[in-house]
C-alpha cells in the first residue's frame, strides 16, 4: 500500500508538468475573449467579465481569415493528395518492382527530404517568377508535394518490401497488368500507411512556413501560418488582436488534433523508426 | 536516372525469377517522381550551390567569384555568431526534449501506466503533446505575448506572486533572448521524443521489468539499466530529427525575435533569408544556406549510421 502512496508524487508532477504545458493555450483563450478596456485594467491574468467576441469578429475581418482558411485547406489538402499518389508510384517501383539500384534511388529521395529548404529557397523563388507561377497556390502545392514525397517514397517502400508476394502472384495469374495490381491490390491493402501519410503530410504542409512566406506575398493566397506570421513580425496588433489573432491560429490546430490523435501519436512513431 | 536503372535490369534479366514478365518496367512508375525532384529539388539545390560561388544580385547575370563567398563567411563574425546560436538550439531542440522526454516517457509508462491506468497517460500524453501540432508562426504569437515586456503573462504572473523584481524584457534584452527563445523550443519539441519513447517502450519485455524488480533494483537503476539500452534506437532517431530540426529553425525566430535584439537569436536559415532576400546579396545567402545543407548532411549520414549500428546491435 505504502508503494501505492509512493506514486503520487510522481503523478501530481507529471499532472504539473503537463499544465505547464497547456497554460499558454488556456491563457490565450480567456483573453481572446476580453475587450481592450479589460485587458488593460485586469492584465492578462484575469479571468474575463463576458464573452467579448468583438477582437475575434474585428481580427476575422482585418485578415480575410476565411479566405486564409480557404487558401491552407486547399494547399495542405492538395499536397497531402497529390504527394501520396507520388510516392506510392516510387514506392511501388522500389518497394515492390524492387527496381536495380533500389538502394540508390531510394538513397537519392531520402537525400532530397534532409536537403534544407533554407539551400532550394532562391532558386524555387527566381525559378517560378521565370514559369510565371510565384504568387500561386499552385507553385506552393508543387513543391510541397515533392518534399513531402520524399519522406513518403522512404516509408512506403519498407512498408512494401514487406508486402505478401503470394497476393501479387496469385492476382498475376488471374492476368492482372501492373497498374491494376497497383490501384486494385497494393493501394486497398495498404491503406493503414497511406491514411497515416495523408494526415501527417496535410498538417505539415499547414504549418509550414519559410517557403509559404517567401512565395505566397499577396493577401489572396497566405495560408494561415504565414497571414499570421506576418502580421505578427511586423507587430502592428495590439494586445487583444494578438491574442484573437492566437486563438484563431491555434483553433484548426486543436481540431486536427483531435480528430486525427490517433493516427498522430501511433504514426509518428512508426514514420520515425522505420 | 530511370534510363540508366532500366537498362541496368535488363542486362541482367537472365536473373530475373519472372523472365515472361521483366522487372524493368517497373522503372516506369518512377518516371514522374523522378522527373518532379529534379524539377524541384535537384535543379534548384545545384543553382543554390553554382551561385554561392558568384556574385550576384538577384537581377542579370551572376559574375563567377570563385570562393570569394566563402572567405568573406570565414571572417564574418554575424555568420559565426548564427552558428553559435545554433548550438544553443541544438541544446534547447534536441539535448534537453531528448533527456527530459525520457524521464517523463518513462515515468508515464513505468509509473503512471501501471497504477493509474492508460486512460490517465493517454491524457498527459496529449498535454504534451499538443504544442507540436501547432504551427510555429501560431506557437511564437503566444510566446511573443507571454513574454512581452508591457503588462505580458509572465511578467504579470512574476508581479502576482511578488518576485517583480523578476521581470524582465524577455525578447528585448540581447543578455537573455536567446534564452527565452531557447525556453520557447523546448516547450515546443518536447511531445516529439516523448511520443517516440513511449512508443518505443512498449516493445520493451515488462519480464525485464519485473525481474529488476524482484532483484529490488529501484527506479533509477531499472531506467538506467533496462530503458536506456532498449530504447536505443529511437534515441538515435529522436538525436537526428531534432538536431536536424534544430539546426533549420527559422519561423520561430522570424516571428519571435527577427534574429534580434542586435543578432542576438540569429541563426543561419533566418541569416540567409535577410541575405538574400532583404539585402539581396543571393551569392552570399547561397554560400550560407551552403554550408548549412553540408553540416546538415554531414550530421543526417552520421544519425543513420548510429542508428543503423545500434538496430543491428539490437537484432543480434
Amino acid at each position: 500500500m505504502t508503494g501505492a502512496l509512493r506514486r503520487y508524487p510522481v503523478l501530481i508532477a507529471l499532472c504539473i508538468a503537463a499544465l505547464f504545458m497547456i497554460v499558454p493555450f488556456l491563457i490565450v483563450t480567456l483573453n481572446a475573449f476580453k475587450s481592450p478596456a479589460e485587458y488593460s485594467q485586469n492584465g492578462p491574468l484575469s479571468l474575463p467579465d463576458g464573452l467579448y467576441l468583438d477582437g475575434l469578429k474585428d481580427f476575422w475581418e482585418r485578415v480575410d481569415y476565411t479566405q486564409k482558411l480557404v487558401n491552407s485547406l486547399l494547399i495542405s489538402g492538395g499536397v497531402a493528395v497529390f504527394a501520396v499518389i507520388l510516392s506510392i508510384l516510387n514506392a511501388y517501383a522500389i518497394g515492390i518492382g524492387r527496381i536495380k539500384g533500389r538502394t540508390w534511388v531510394l538513397a537519392f529521395f531520402v537525400l532530397a527530404n534532409m536537403l534544407p529548404q533554407e539551400a532550394l529557397v532562391y532558386p524555387i523563388y527566381y525559378l517560378s517568377k521565370e514559369a510565371g507561377l510565384y504568387d500561386t497556390r499552385l507553385s506552393v502545392i508543387i513543391v510541397f508535394t515533392v518534399i513531402q514525397a520524399a519522406f513518403g517514397t522512404y516509408l512506403l517502400s519498407s512498408v512494401l518490401g514487406q508486402f505478401p508476394r503470394e497476393i501479387i502472384e496469385a492476382a498475376r495469374i488471374d492476368g492482372a497488368n501492373k497498374w491494376q495490381i497497383l490501384w486494385r491490390i497494393v493501394v486497398p491493402v495498404s491503406r493503414p500507411t497511406i491514411g497515416v501519410l495523408l494526415v501527417f503530410f496535410f498538417i505539415w504542409t499547414w504549418n509550414e512556413f519559410l517557403l509559404p512566406l517567401v512565395m505566397l506575398i499577396s493577401n489572396d493566397n497566405q495560408t494561415v501560418s504565414v497571414a499570421l506570421g506576418v502580421l505578427q513580425g511586423q507587430r502592428l496588433m495590439d494586445a487583444t488582436m494578438t491574442n484573437a489573432a492566437a486563438l484563431l491560429g491555434v483553433l484548426p490546430a486543436l481540431v486536427f488534433f483531435l480528430v486525427f490523435q490517433r493516427t498522430l501519436t501511433r504514426g509518428i512513431a512508426v514514420g520515425a523508426v522505420k | 536516372m530511370t534510363v540508366t536503372v532500366e537498362r541496368r535490369v535488363t542486362g541482367k534479366q537472365t536473373h530475373a525469377g519472372h523472365p515472361r514478365r521483366p522487372r524493368d518496367s517497373y522503372a516506369l512508375f518512377l518516371l514522374p517522381g523522378v522527373l518532379a525532384f529534379l524539377a524541384v529539388i535537384i535543379v534548384p539545390f545545384l543553382m543554390n550551390t553554382g551561385v554561392s560561388f558568384t556574385d550576384w544580385q538577384g537581377v542579370g547575370s551572376p559574375e563567377w567569384s570563385g570562393l570569394a563567398n566563402y572567405r568573406e563567411l570565414l571572417d564574418d563574425s554575424e555568420f559565426w555568431a548564427s552558428f553559435r546560436h545554433s548550438l544553443f538550439m541544438v541544446v534547447a531542440m534536441a539535448a534537453v526534449p531528448t533527456a527530459v522526454g525520457l524521464v517523463l516517457a518513462a515515468a508515464l509508462f513505468d509509473y503512471v501506466g501501471k497504477h493509474f491506468g492508460s486512460k490517465t497517460v493517454a491524457v498527459l500524453r496529449a498535454c504534451f503533446y499538443l504544442p507540436q501540432v501547432l504551427p510555429i508562426a501560431v506557437a511564437g504569437i503566444v510566446w511573443s505575448w507571454i513574454l512581452a515586456p508591457d503588462s505580458g503573462s509572465l511578467n504579470e504572473l512574476l508581479k502576482a506572486i511578488g518576485l517583480s523584481s523578476w521581470q524582465q524584457d524577455w525578447l528585448g534584452d540581447p543578455d537573455i533572448a536567446l534564452y527565452s527563445v531557447m525556453g520557447v523550443m523546448v516547450w515546443v519539441q518536447l511531445g516529439f521524443p516523448l511520443v517516440i519513447f513511449m512508443a518505443g517502450l512498449q516493445r520493451v519485455d515488462p519480464q525485464l521489468y519485473e525481474a529488476a524488480e524482484l532483484d529490488g533494483a529501484g527506479w533509477w537503476r531499472r531506467f538506467w539499466h533496462i530503458t536506456l539500452p532498449q530504447i536505443r534506437p529511437e534515441i538515435y532517431v529522436v538525436l537526428t530529427w531534432c538536431t536536424i530540426a534544430a539546426l533549420k529553425v527559422f519561423g520561430a525566430v522570424y516571428v519571435l525575435t527577427k534574429g534580434g535584439p542586435g543578432g542576438a537569436t540569429n541563426v543561419p536559415s533566418y541569416f540567409s533569408f535577410t541575405t538574400f532576400f532583404e539585402k539581396t546579396q543571393v551569392g552570399y545567402g547561397a554560400a550560407i544556406s551552403t554550408v548549412l545543407t553540408v553540416i546538415i548532411l554531414l550530421l543526417s549520414l552520421i544519425g543513420l549510421k548510429l542508428q543503423t549500428r545500434a538496430e543491428e546491435r539490437e537484432g543480434s
